[in-house]
């Protein structure tokens, strides 16, 4: 009963979400503001993260293709499918859930109990679009590029480890990462990515928007934008997967 | 002027206001006192529409703002500015940017009027060189003042405080409250201040309303509150030993 309650409060809130901003050009400004903190700001988490990943990925799958049935080139097609399906898009959301959606809840959670919000809509503002508007702007605007350069290292990294470990050899990386590629697969993680970005922005504004009590609350807020977030992805990530990927679906 | 008329509010089983009905009058610092409890922060809630009532209807110049849609009661918020009990100041903004954000987001000035009329909020409640301070560095009674100076940026009609005195010494209080009673008469607004404290309704209300048990109990001037007989007023005007002698002494006939 209580999801339901939560599904039209989620709802109610997407409503006062997206109407005609008040001032366009204090709009574009938040928008601007945001796409630093949600955007840049994750730059390098994410390469980091990529980096490690992709060579992790060339590793393992060295370590566990010994059949002599697979071909010399599969690490590579292994790393470049499981960056651009799953890593990328999904693991990647999955971080800047709990980097963006914490934070995403937490600043409009405290706001919530100092009565900041309470000020803005006595004020005539409305909080929802003022506040969460831009952010999911701003998010649906940047993790497409987040994703891709998480592609991009994350292959680059599968690289590295065939230089520094020699477990393969740089052409049959090479190779690999060019055999049989299909550009739908970027499409794909692009897709993804802009669903993902939208219900972590969301759902983690509707955490905080909620809020009452105080810095206990607002913790516990930012806690559970997390998860549900998380959970959120998981299952988009499992519809869009069929919706997109499955042949006749 | 603002009226309630039998305004009823509950949360869950808890009636906090019972059928209130209060009028708030221009120009004059309308005080609505009462003990902790009683529902005075509720039926401020209510009148500026943070809480919606059960029963009841609020009128603002007799226009029915309870049964105005999201998009009317905006147009009426406008002409609203409020002080809250914490102050409420955006603490990621620097103090000239809150007072400058209602003016950013309502007008159509150019950004050197904002920026006079910014100064002219800032210097009516006497806040110098601190402009690029956060809320965070600043004492409570500047973010009271902060606070003042942004409700009045866009010269409101009604001007509601919650609880301005709260955590201020003695000497800060009596400054905030002189300087509500001039905007008062400055504004011409009709400004309604909620307060547990005597100090500050011997100070500066014009008209008094006392809330007890979710009800408008009394009502009447600040002279009437000190005259008054009635048991419950006495019990909150009288409630500490110096005012209970007040009292003693007045009823002798040593004072008034």
């Amino acid at each position: 009963m209580q999801l339901f309650t939560h599904l039209g409060g989620y709802y109610l809130l997407l409503l006062r979400t997206f109407t005609k901003p008040e001032r366009y050009k204090v709009f574009f400004r938040r928008v601007v503001e945001e796409l630093e903190l949600i955007g840049l700001g994750s730059i390098s988490i994410v390469s980091i993260l990529s980096i490690f990943m992709g060579a992790v990925i060339l590793i393992q799958a060295a370590n566990n293709f010994s059949s002599p049935w697979v071909p010399a080139y599969a690490e590579g097609v292994a790393a470049r499918d499981s960056m651009i399906l799953e890593f990328s898009p999904t693991i990647v959301s999955m971080v800047l859930a709990g980097k963006v959606g914490s934070s995403i809840a937490g600043q409009i959670g405290t706001m919530k109990v100092t009565e900041q919000i309470n000020a803005m809509e006595i004020m005539g503002v409305n909080p929802p679009n003022y506040l969460i508007l831009p952010k999911v702007v701003a998010a649906m605007l940047f993790f497409p590029f987040l994703v891709i350069l998480s592609i991009f290292l994350g292959v680059s990294g599968g690289y590295l480890a065939t230089v520094l470990t020699g477990l393969v050899t740089v052409e049959n990386y090479i190779y690999g990462i060019q055999f049989d590629y299909n550009s739908f697969y970027i499409t794909y993680a692009v897709v993804k990515s802009i669903v993902f970005a939208f219900l972590i922005t969301t759902i983690s504004s509707y955490q905080g928007y909620n809020t009452r009590g105080g810095a206990k609350e607002v913790g516990a807020s930012s806690t559970k934008a997390v998860v549900y977030s998380c959970i959120a992805i998981l299952l988009f990530d499992v519809i869009l997967t069929q919706l997109m990927l499955t042949p006749g679906s | 002027m603002i009226e309630g008329k039998g305004i009823k509010k509950s949360f869950g089983d808890n009636q906090v206001l019972v059928g209130v009905d209060v009028k708030l009058y221009k120009g004059k610092v309308n005080m609505i006192i009462g003990k902790s409890g009683t529902g005075k922060s509720v039926l401020l809630k209510a009148l500026v529409g943070l809480h919606d009532v059960d029963e009841g209807e609020v009128l603002y110049n007799e226009r029915n703002y309870t049964a105005m849609n999201y998009k009317e009661k905006k147009v009426v918020r406008r002409e609203i500015g409020m002080l809250f009990q914490s102050g409420a100041l955006f603490d990621s903004m620097t103090v000239e940017q809150n007072v400058l954000y209602p003016l950013e987001m309502f007008t159509e000035m150019t950004p050197v009027e904002m920026q006079e009329r910014v100064d002219f909020c800032l210097n009516r409640v006497n806040i110098k060189d601190s402009n690029h301070l956060f809320p965070s560095e600043i004492s409570g009674g500047m973010n009271k003042r902060v606070a003042i100076a942004r409700a009045i940026a866009l010269n409101p009609k009604y001007l509601f405080c919650d609880e301005p005195n709260s955590g201020l010494d003695p000497q800060t209080s009596i400054l905030i409250d002189t300087l509500i009673k001039d905007i008062t008469e400055e504004f011409d607004t009709t400004t309604v201040v909620i307060s547990h404290d005597m100090n500050s309704v011997l100070e500066v209300a014009d008209f008094i309303s006392f809330v007890h048990n979710g009800v408008v109990w009394w009502e009447g001037t600040k002279d009437d509150i000190l005259k008054t007989d009635n048991k419950e007023v006495v019990n909150f005007v009288y409630a500490s030993e110096f005012m209970k002698n007040l009292r003693s002494a007045r009823l002798k006939g040593d004072f008034f």
